[in-house]
């Protein structure tokens, strides 16, 4: 992963979480010991059954949800742990929401150009420069003044990915952000997210029950088992960045696939016997 | 609803069903000529055979034809008294309604941002919503010093209750991701209220304002019949709208009896398509849907 090694900050260290729902005494085990390095700068996709509690995890390092024990670092810093079980929210740890999280009210400028005006680290006119050129760098060039409502699900996706970039963070964290779309919006979807990768490089917690996509995109794909959640196998994805569609033909894909889509299907099954809902 | 225009198309319908209504309305008020009751003699005797001794059924015949009751308006569209009615109405309805949002929206918002603030004030809130504000009418009156302001909470009470609950539903429904987003980007509590909650709302603000601003009417209105009085056709104090009406049936007028009822329907199609307008200007981004 030679493209990894220029990043030095956005080390998380999953170690040992564990997280139990207790909704009215009946105890809920959704996340069971779970350790999972993620170097600095990597992109770690994290595959499993849905409902199997990898929510559970981003929401955790995000500090939206409280763990139960065990801890998670960030640079060697912890964010939780089993003594101050809730993160701080912050903007180094940012959210791409499953179905979107982009404010309606606020043209996709005003949205970009949100993080860096509330932290007060830019002014008003700044921001919006700023937010301008990211904008047309990703490709959103033309769509800055509308409102989310008016554009596509994929440019909104791709709005809110560069939003959460503007904040400059240490880890992005994506919340099955592509599941609504369709495959080919998908597949331009893909390599948009790599390109702006390439240019901002960030440390990326990426969700999915996509096996193709999990290794198309990732330097690592953990497979979770379904709940409680933990990591059942972990791959090193071998085939260099940056990468392109070509990618997907090519026979070490081909290969990566068969080695874990074993593992993926079983989990699948267990889900589907366990009766597991979507979400 | 979407950006709604009046123009082309639209407009053409809303003219034509109205001219139908119309040409229905008079043609059914002219019955009592063309129709004589004398025809359904036979029927009357047979009715009062088995007992039916009264006039028991409605008839349109009864009520004024649209071209008298124009020619009543002719009368009284150049009279003082009438446009006073007006006056008095909208100055009520308007003073009531804009108390209602200066009121309801705060406390509907504190009520929906603060739990302890919610356990105090709702359960008040909910006992006296369910009544009515024509059952305050009584009470106000002997509440507040005038008539006019006693006329102007029982308005206010109309829009305040349906306000507040739109803004507490609105800002209730808000979506958690949207507070955890800007959380996350480093949002105070106040920029959250101010950048989220506030905007979040609106719609429902908009919303509930239009809902109010029609019970606005609807309250006034009654508000005024009961307690209004004082205003005569060429008088210039009290009144309103729905005194005009009432003054009409007792005078025994009942051509400007409708004359008074449609002034209200133009009046609050006028207030809403003004709220309209405005609440699309607050809320652009709901345009495009």
């Amino acid at each position: 992963m030679p493209s990894a090694t220029a990043v030095t900050r956005g080390a998380i260290k999953i170690d040992d979480v564990v997280k139990i729902y207790d909704p009215e005494g009946a105890a809920v085990m959704a996340v069971d010991h779970c350790s999972l390095d993620i170097a600095a700068g990597e992109i770690c996709m994290i595959v499993g059954p849905s409902g199997c509690g990898k929510t559970t995890l981003l929401n955790a390092i995000a500090g939206f949800h409280e763990i139960t024990s065990g801890r998670i670092l960030l640079d060697g810093e912890v964010l939780c742990s089993t003594e101050k079980p809730k993160a701080e929210p912050g903007s180094d740890r940012i959210v791409v929401f499953q179905n979107g999280a982009l404010f309606p009210w606020k043209t996709n400028l005003e949205n970009v150009a949100f993080g860096p005006i509330m932290q007060g680290k830019l002014s008003r006119v700044e921001a919006h420069e700023k937010a301008l050129s990211m904008m047309a760098d990703a490709g959103l060039s033309g769509v800055e003044h509308n409102y989310p409502g008016e554009v596509s699900s994929g440019m909104r996706r791709r709005v809110e990915i560069v939003r959460a970039l503007m904040n400059d963070p240490k880890v992005l964290l994506l919340d099955e952000p592509y599941r609504a779309l369709d495959s080919l919006t998908k597949s331009v979807m893909h390599e948009a997210l790599l390109e702006i990768y390439y240019r901002n490089k960030v440390t990326i917690f990426f969700i999915t029950h996509d096996l193709e996509e999990a290794i198309f995109l990732g330097h690592k794909v953990a497979i979770m088992t379904t709940r409680p959640c933990k990591p059942k196998k972990v791959l090193e994805v071998d085939i260099p960045h940056p990468r392109d569609y070509s990618v997907l033909t090519s026979k070490r894909f081909r290969e990566l696939i068969e080695e874990t889509n074993e593992a993926v299907h079983e989990e699948a099954l267990k889900a589907f016997a366990a009766g597991e809902k979507e979400g | 609803m979407a950006g709604r225009k009046w123009g082309g198309t639209l407009l053409w319908r809303g003219v034509a069903s109205i001219t139908v209504f119309l040409v229905f309305w008079e043609i059914g008020s002219l019955s009592k000529v063309w129709l004589k009751w004398e025809t359904f003699a036979w029927l009357k005797e047979m009715l009062v055979s088995i007992g039916w001794t009264k006039n028991y059924l409605p008839w349109i015949g009864a009520v004024p034809a649209p071209t008298e009751v124009l020619l009543a308006w002719g009368k009284v569209i150049d009279d003082v008294g009438y446009w006073h009615s007006w006056y008095m109405s909208c100055l009520r309805v308007l003073g009531g309604f804009i108390a209602a949002m200066v009121i309801g929206i705060p406390f509907g918002l504190l009520l929906a941002v603060n739990r302890t603030a919610f356990g105090i004030g709702f359960p008040v809130f909910e006992v006296l919503r369910p009544i009515p504000p024509l059952a305050w009418v009584p009470a106000s009156i002997i509440f507040w010093p005038t008539q006019e302001l006693s006329i102007a909470f029982v308005t206010f009470l109309g829009a305040f209750y349906t306000i507040v609950i739109n803004v507490i539903g609105g800002a209730r429904s808000i979506d958690t991701r949207y507070f955890q987003a800007a959380q996350s980007m480093g949002s105070s509590s106040w920029d959250i209220f101010r950048r989220i909650i506030l905007p979040g709302t609106l719609p429902s603000i908009v919303v509930g304002s239009a809902v109010g601003m029609g019970i606005t009417w609807e309250v006034v209105v009654a508000a005024e019949m009961i307690s209004g009085g004082g205003s005569q056709i060429g008088g210039t104090s009290g009144g309103g709208l729905g005194f005009f009406i009432w003054n009409s049936y007792v005078g025994g007028s009942y051509e400007q009896i409708v004359v008074g009822m449609i002034s209200i329907g133009i009046a609050g199609f006028i207030s809403s398509e003004l709220l309209r307008t405005l609440g699309h200007r607050v809320t652009p981004w709901l345009r495009l849907r």
